[in-house]
C-alpha cells in the first residue's frame, strides 16, 4: 500500500497550479474575444472539422430508424401517398400559373407607381444534421457551411415561415439558432394593422412571446405576425407566428402575449437558407419600358 | 504498438464515445436526464491516471464541446479545466472513498461545472434555466459507479497507465 502510494506521489506533476492559471487565462481571453465579436470563425471552422465525424456518427441511429420505417412502409401506403402527392402537385401547378400572372401584374403596378421592383430571394436547401444536445438552447446544425457561401446572421426559413438565423459557420456545417431560443428576437409587425413589435423566443419548442406591447395595443388572438425587415437580418414580409393567447393583467404595464411559430420547427428535415434580395424573379416576358399593356 | 500510443488511443476513444453519447438525438423530454458523459469520463481519467490526463486534456475537451454546442468559445473549456484541476488536487483522497462517497464527489464536480457555465451565461446576458439542469447532474451521479467499473475494466484490459 505504502509503496504504491509513494510511487503515485513521485509521478505526480510538480505544479498543476501554473497550468491551471495558464488555461484559465486562455479560456477567459477566448471568451472575451468571442463575445466581443472578434473574428474567431477561422478557429471555430477548423475545429468543427474534427467534430464533424462525431456529429455524423451520432446521427446514424436516427437515420437507421428512418430508413427502417421507410422500408417497412407498405405498398398500399406508398400508392396512396403517391396519389395524394400527384393531386397536390396538380393543384400547386395550377396555383403557380396564377402566381406567375400575379407577379407580372404586381410588377407592372409597381412600375406604374415608380417604386422599386420587388425582388425574390436566392434560396438554397440545407439538410438538418442534428439538434443541439443542450436542452436549454434551441439550435440545430445544418449541412451547409462557408463552402456554400453561408454567412453568420443569414435568415433560415421553411415552407411555412421564418425558422431562425445562422449563428456560426463551419466549412460544411453551420449552427442555426431557432426563433424559439431564449436569446433570439425577431422584429415583426401584425399583418392586420401594421403594429410593429419584437417577438422573443421562450425556450419552449413551440412558443414565442411578444413582451413589449402595452395594454392598449390593438392585437387579437389569431393575428398573423410577419417579419418587418427592421434590424436588417430578416427580409420583410415572411410569416413568423400566429398569436395564440393574450393575457391582460392589470397589474402589469404590458400584455402577456404568446404566439405559435408558423414554421414547423420540430418536424423539418430540410430547411431553406435565403440571401435576401439577391436574385430577381425571372419573368417569361419583360416589362415594357413605357409601362403599357403587353401581350404574350 | 508502443504503450504510450495505445494509452492515447484508448483515452481518445473513450472521449469520442462520450461525445457521441451526448450528441445522439433523442426525444426532447429525455434531454434533461442526459448525464454529462464528457465530464464523467474526464473525471475518471483524472482519478485513474493523473500523471497523463489533467488540466490540458480538460481544456481541449472543453473547447471541442464549445464547438459541438456552438456556445461561446472557452466557456466549457474553462469549466472542464477547473473540474480537472479539482480532481487532480483530490485524487489521492477520492480513490480511497467508498463508491457512494465517490459519487457524491462527482456530484459536486458536476454541479461546479454547471455553475461555471451558468455564471458565464449570466455574465454575457444569455437567459438561463436553473432548475432543470439539476436532473442531469443527479443522473450523472447515479451513473458514476457503473461508468467507473466499465472504464476500469477498459483501462486494465488495455493496460493504460
Amino acid at each position: 500500500m505504502d509503496a504504491s502510494l509513494g510511487r503515485s506521489l513521485q509521478i505526480r506533476k510538480p505544479s498543476s497550479i501554473t497550468r491551471l492559471v495558464m488555461f484559465v487565462i486562455l479560456s477567459v481571453v477566448l471568451m472575451m474575444a468571442d463575445h466581443q465579436g472578434i473574428r474567431l470563425h477561422q478557429i471555430r471552422a477548423s475545429l468543427s472539422i474534427i467534430v464533424y465525424p462525431i456529429q455524423i456518427v451520432a446521427g446514424i441511429p436516427s437515420s437507421i430508424g428512418r430508413w427502417i420505417s421507410e422500408a417497412a412502409t407498405g405498398k398500399d401506403t406508398l400508392q396512396h401517398d403517391y396519389e395524394e402527392l400527384q393531386k397536390q402537385n396538380l393543384s400547386l401547378q395550377a396555383r403557380l400559373l396564377k402566381y406567375d400572372a400575379l407577379v407580372a401584374e404586381n410588377n407592372r403596378f409597381r412600375f406604374l407607381l415608380t417604386s422599386a421592383e420587388r425582388v425574390a430571394d436566392r434560396v438554397i436547401v440545407a439538410e438538418l444534421l442534428y439538434v443541439q444536445p443542450d436542452p436549454f438552447t434551441r439550435s440545430v446544425t445544418i449541412s451547409r457551411g462557408t463552402a456554400d457561401e453561408i454567412y453568420v446572421r443569414q435568415p433560415v426559413i421553411d415552407a411555412h415561415g421564418i425558422m431562425g438565423q445562422v449563428t456560426s459557420t463551419g466549412i460544411h456545417t453551420s449552427v442555426v439558432t431557432l426563433i424559439t431560443d431564449p436569446s433570439h428576437a425577431v422584429p415583426v409587425y401584425v399583418n392586420r394593422n401594421g403594429l410593429r413589435t419584437i417577438a422573443v423566443g421562450t425556450g419552449a419548442p413551440d412558443e414565442i412571446n411578444l413582451p413589449y406591447l402595452y395594454n392598449t395595443a390593438d392585437i387579437k388572438e389569431g393575428d398573423l405576425l410577419m417579419t418587418s425587415g427592421m434590424g436588417g437580418t430578416f427580409p420583410a414580409g415572411y410569416p413568423v407566428a400566429t398569436v395564440t393567447k393574450i393575457i391582460n393583467d392589470p397589474n402589469e404595464p404590458s400584455l402577456r402575449i404568446s404566439a405559435k411559430p408558423m414554421a414547423k420547427l420540430d418536424h423539418n428535415r430540410e430547411l431553406l437558407l435565403i440571401w435576401p434580395g439577391k436574385q430577381p424573379i425571372k419573368l417569361d416576358n419583360e416589362i415594357p419600358a413605357n409601362g403599357t399593356e403587353h401581350t404574350k | 504498438m508502443a504503450p504510450s500510443t495505445r494509452n492515447k488511443l484508448v483515452i481518445t476513444a473513450s472521449f469520442i464515445a462520450a461525445f457521441i453519447l451526448i450528441s445522439i438525438p433523442g426525444p426532447k423530454w429525455a434531454d434533461q436526464f442526459r448525464p454529462d458523459w464528457v465530464s464523467l469520463v474526464l473525471i475518471y481519467w483524472c482519478l485513474a491516471i493523473p500523471q497523463r490526463v489533467g488540466v490540458g486534456v480538460g481544456w481541449t475537451v472543453g473547447l471541442m464541446l464549445d464547438v459541438l454546442y456552438g456556445s461561446l468559445l472557452g466557456q466549457h473549456a474553462l469549466a472542464k479545466t477547473i473540474i480537472a484541476f479539482l480532481t487532480l488536487k483530490l485524487y489521492l483522497r477520492v480513490r480511497m472513498f467508498p463508491p457512494w462517497q465517490q459519487a457524491f464527489f462527482v456530484f459536486l464536480l458536476l454541479a461546479i461545472n454547471q455553475l461555471i457555465i451558468l455564471w458565464i451565461k449570466g455574465i454575457i446576458g444569455q437567459p438561463t434555466e436553473t432548475l432543470t439542469r439539476w436532473t442531469s447532474i443527479i443522473v450523472g451521479m447515479v451513473v458514476w459507479p457503473w461508468l467507473f467499473v466499465i472504464l476500469r475494466k477498459v483501462r486494465r484490459h488495455y493496460h493504460v497507465s
